[in-house]
């Protein structure tokens, strides 16, 4: 193992699950899969529980800030695992110097995000550190919300069989460039937003609709490569994906044609799957579609009898290659 | 986007697939030297839509894989210095030189800046006059003449801070060394942009002395399998030639504004390239009239001298004579995570590519 | 390293260029382009418009392989 912690321990792919598995999971003890949320029951009462930190650069970007992807994050894990998100706790460590205003912006994002999302914040902690000891301000979100009797299976995704279909609620990347941009290192400029948004009510759209989604993950860091294999080894699943059907927007095309990113692999802060029975799609599809977070739902792809633990991408040119776990070369500070 | 989706066309592609596959009666060896080949072939699956007959070698086309350790170290010699900013390619930053990389340096404070071009560095340069920017210059003769226009920019600008460590190769003397070498080939896929700047006349030697067909490929699925088939038509009817399939970018002469701008500024000397050893004529160095932005000359960075690269087989999956597959040290200790070599380092190396495409049993 | 995409002239400033690849814009050196104008399509490497791209010879190259019998008949 490595002597040093590199920023690829922190980009959300191999090496990082690395790091999760031999040190935190080794001391820890923590039994079960690894899903967006822990999902637990106590007293008879389940209830899922996450907690995410957040250390983006630059803080403020097109879309959105620190504050936002802190309330959103959060709450998009808790959303996935079909539990209703309701309690944020929010901590804090600001780095000596921060002007106010800034915290002000931040600390009012995170309201009008948690207000939009119907989830409340109520506890918090915290620290100022001396200039230079962490950068402007990270942020520690944790979230908690209940799970109605007989999902749990959503976020394990044990139920999952062939045929089974992979939908996408939309483009992906577009955090990634967004925030690309906003750190003005480099000579250009996209017409791109951040997707940062709360999913949660989506998300409650497809289950009151009457579709029990039988697995569904949000895509962050290390991007939809990273969820299809985490769901391919958690599982032990062959899954098939069209790359013609995954929904790319034009700028983020030329970017990753340009600078050799594979748009599969960047980070989103809106987007999540859902793997559901050949037969629900249509209807999953048309709730998606109508609302605001799911204009560019796409189906991507399938769960497939073939290569157990195996992600296959048929190419634009009709040729088939594996996507891989990501590896440790990702964009550092992206969330 | 244009220029682009056309030349993903399934239509094409299949009829050109179904074109091959009738024509490609024996077997064929055909080698790509160009590092957006070796991603381009992988990435949209080139080889699965090929017959089995037909051969596909990864040469020396990456820039950052033929890149020796003795280079990386004096980079990393000059981060370690006082007031200097290494700006770079991202690329280079995992490359492991003899004892250390610049993203180990990085991590132990040295200022190291991923730019996406010279004029960038140049940049830096502008805004931070109290330090040295040093800029590895890597790449072919695709990237040699922007590196040259940033030079004669900060001379006419006076940013004397700037400076480059060159590292520019080019490409006919390789890939001569690599048919003397011995390595079988019944053609070259040659690189798309290299030839954009130089013309398809600098592979005429290829055809001519050594009777291998040559294609100048494009970069897009319709361009590789065209490219495929023309090499197979000019191996069956045993006329060797330099053909242009990329003929929306490539002329017989190239981009003579972009040449004169790299012979007014470089001029060419011995190179060392990882796996092939020393070549003849087959780097660029820094004129003298230009030594004040010579970064070797101002700064004297140490390199080690060590040629060992232990188990690592980059030099021969440079060359051609081996496949990643061959190496020991391939998906158990040299990963894109943990990588021993710059093959797979780099996102167009063979090492890497495989390692991220390669169908699995 | 970075590779090379077609990108279209947006606007020309003295020996730079607003370029843009599918919406993104870059600036880009046309040092080395004879004469670059708004609406063309050039090649974009590192930084730097290296050649520009023939529409005339784009289209010539789709046309060849249409053209191309179908395999098998005479």
């Amino acid at each position: 193992m490595a002597e040093k912690i590199t920023l690829g321990h922190g980009s959300g792919g191999r090496l990082m699950h690395t790091l999760v598995t031999d040190v935190f999971l080794k001391h820890f003890g923590t039994e079960g899969p690894l899903t967006d949320s822990a999902v637990r029951c106590q007293e008879g009462v389940i209830f899922a529980t996450t907690t995410d930190s957040y250390v983006v650069d630059p803080l403020f970007f097109p879309g959105g800030n620190i504050g936002k992807l802190a309330v959103c994050g959060t709450v998009n894990d808790i959303a996935v695992s079909g539990a209703v998100p309701q309690f944020l706790s929010a901590a804090f460590i600001i780095e000596e110097g921060l002007p106010f205003e800034v915290l002000e912006a931040v600390a009012g994002t995170m309201a009008e995000e948690a207000r939009l999302a119907g989830v409340k914040i109520i506890a918090g902690d915290t620290k100022v550190v001396e200039k230079g000891k962490c950068d402007k301000i990270f942020i520690t979100t944790s979230g908690t919300g209940w799970l109605k009797p007989g999902l749990e299976y959503i976020s394990t995704g044990e139920k999952i069989k062939p045929d089974d279909k992979i939908i996408i609620n939309g483009a992906v990347g577009d955090h990634a460039l967004a925030v690309l941009c906003a750190r003005n290192n480099f000579s250009f400029k996209a017409p791109v937003i951040s997707d940062c948004a709360s999913l949660n009510h989506l998300i409650r759209k497809i289950i009151s609709g009457g579709i029990i989604p039988k697995f569904m993950r949000d895509i962050t860091r290390g991007g939809l490569a990273a969820v299809l294999n985490e769901l391919a080894e958690m599982t032990g699943s062959s899954i098939n994906i069209d790359e013609e059907h995954v929904p790319v927007n034009e700028p983020v095309r030329g970017m990753c044609e340009l600078l050799g990113f594979d748009p599969l692999y960047l980070a989103n802060e809106g987007k999540f799957i859902a793997v559901v029975d050949p037969s629900d799609v249509s209807k999953v599809m048309e709730i998606m579609r109508n609302d605001e977070l799911g204009k560019q739902s796409a189906v991507i792809g399938e769960i497939t009898s073939g290569n157990k633990n195996i992600v296959t991408l048929i190419t634009p040119a009709g040729g088939r290659r594996i996507i891989h776990m990501p590896s440790g070369i990702q964009l550092p500070r992206i969330c | 986007m244009k220029y682009i989706d056309e030349y993903r066309n399934k239509d094409l592609i299949l009829k050109l697939a179904g074109h091959i596959k009738k024509s490609a009666l024996a077997g064929y060896t055909f080698m790509e030297v160009c590092g957006g080949h070796t991603n381009a072939i992988h990435r949209f699956g080139i080889p699965s839509l090929l017959p089995e007959n037909i051969r596909l070698l990864s040469g020396p086309g990456c820039p950052v894989c033929v890149t020796g350790k003795d280079f990386i170290d004096k980079v990393v010699s000059c981060s370690g210095m006082e007031n200097v900013i290494i700006a770079t390619f991202g690329d280079l930053v995992r490359v492991p030189g003899s004892y250390s990389s610049l993203e180990k340096e990085r991590a132990s404070g040295s200022d190291i800046r991923i730019v996406l071009s010279a004029l960038e560095a140049l940049d830096i340069a502008r805004k931070n006059p109290d330090k040295r920017i040093v800029f590895p210059a890597i790449g072919f003769e695709t990237t040699a003449p922007g590196t040259a226009v940033t030079i004669l920019n900060a001379r006419k600008e006076g940013t004397d801070n700037f400076s480059v460590i060159s590292s520019h190769k080019i490409m006919p003397p390789a890939m001569e060394a690599i048919i003397k070498d011995g390595t079988s080939i019944d053609g070259f896929i040659c690189p798309g942009h290299v030839s954009v700047i130089t013309g398809s006349h600098i592979y005429d030697f290829i055809a001519g002395k050594y009777n291998i067909a040559c294609v100048i490929a494009g970069f897009e699925p319709v361009d590789l399998m065209q490219a495929v088939l023309m090499l197979v038509n000019q191996v069956n009817s045993r006329k060797p030639a330099v053909e242009i399939q990329y003929n929306r970018a490539v002329t017989h002469n190239g981009n003579d504004l972009a040449k004169e701008y790299m012979q007014s500024v470089f001029e060419p000397c011995d190179a060392r390239w990882r796996g092939l050893g020393m070549i003849p004529g087959s780097g660029l160095r820094l004129r003298k009239e230009f030594g004040n932005f010579d970064a070797e000359r101002i700064l004297a960075p140490v390199s080690s001298l060590t040629d060992d690269d232990g188990q690592c087989i980059c030099g021969d999956i440079l060359r051609g004579i081996k496949t990643p597959a061959d190496c020991p040290l391939f998906g158990t200790s040299c990963t894109p995570d943990n990588p021993e070599g710059a093959c797979m380092v780099s996102g167009e190396g063979a090492c890497n590519t495989w390692f991220k495409y390669k169908i699995n049993g | 390293m970075c590779l090379s995409v077609p990108a279209r002239i947006i606007e020309v400033k003295g020996d730079m260029a607003d370029v843009s690849v599918g919406g993104t814009i870059f600036r880009a050196g046309v040092q080395m382009i004879k004469n670059p104008r708004p609406g063309e399509y050039v090649l974009l490497h590192a930084g730097f418009a290296i050649e520009r791209i023939s529409e005339e010879d784009a289209l010539e190259t789709l046309r060849i392989i249409e053209e191309i019998k179908e395999a098998g008949s005479s």
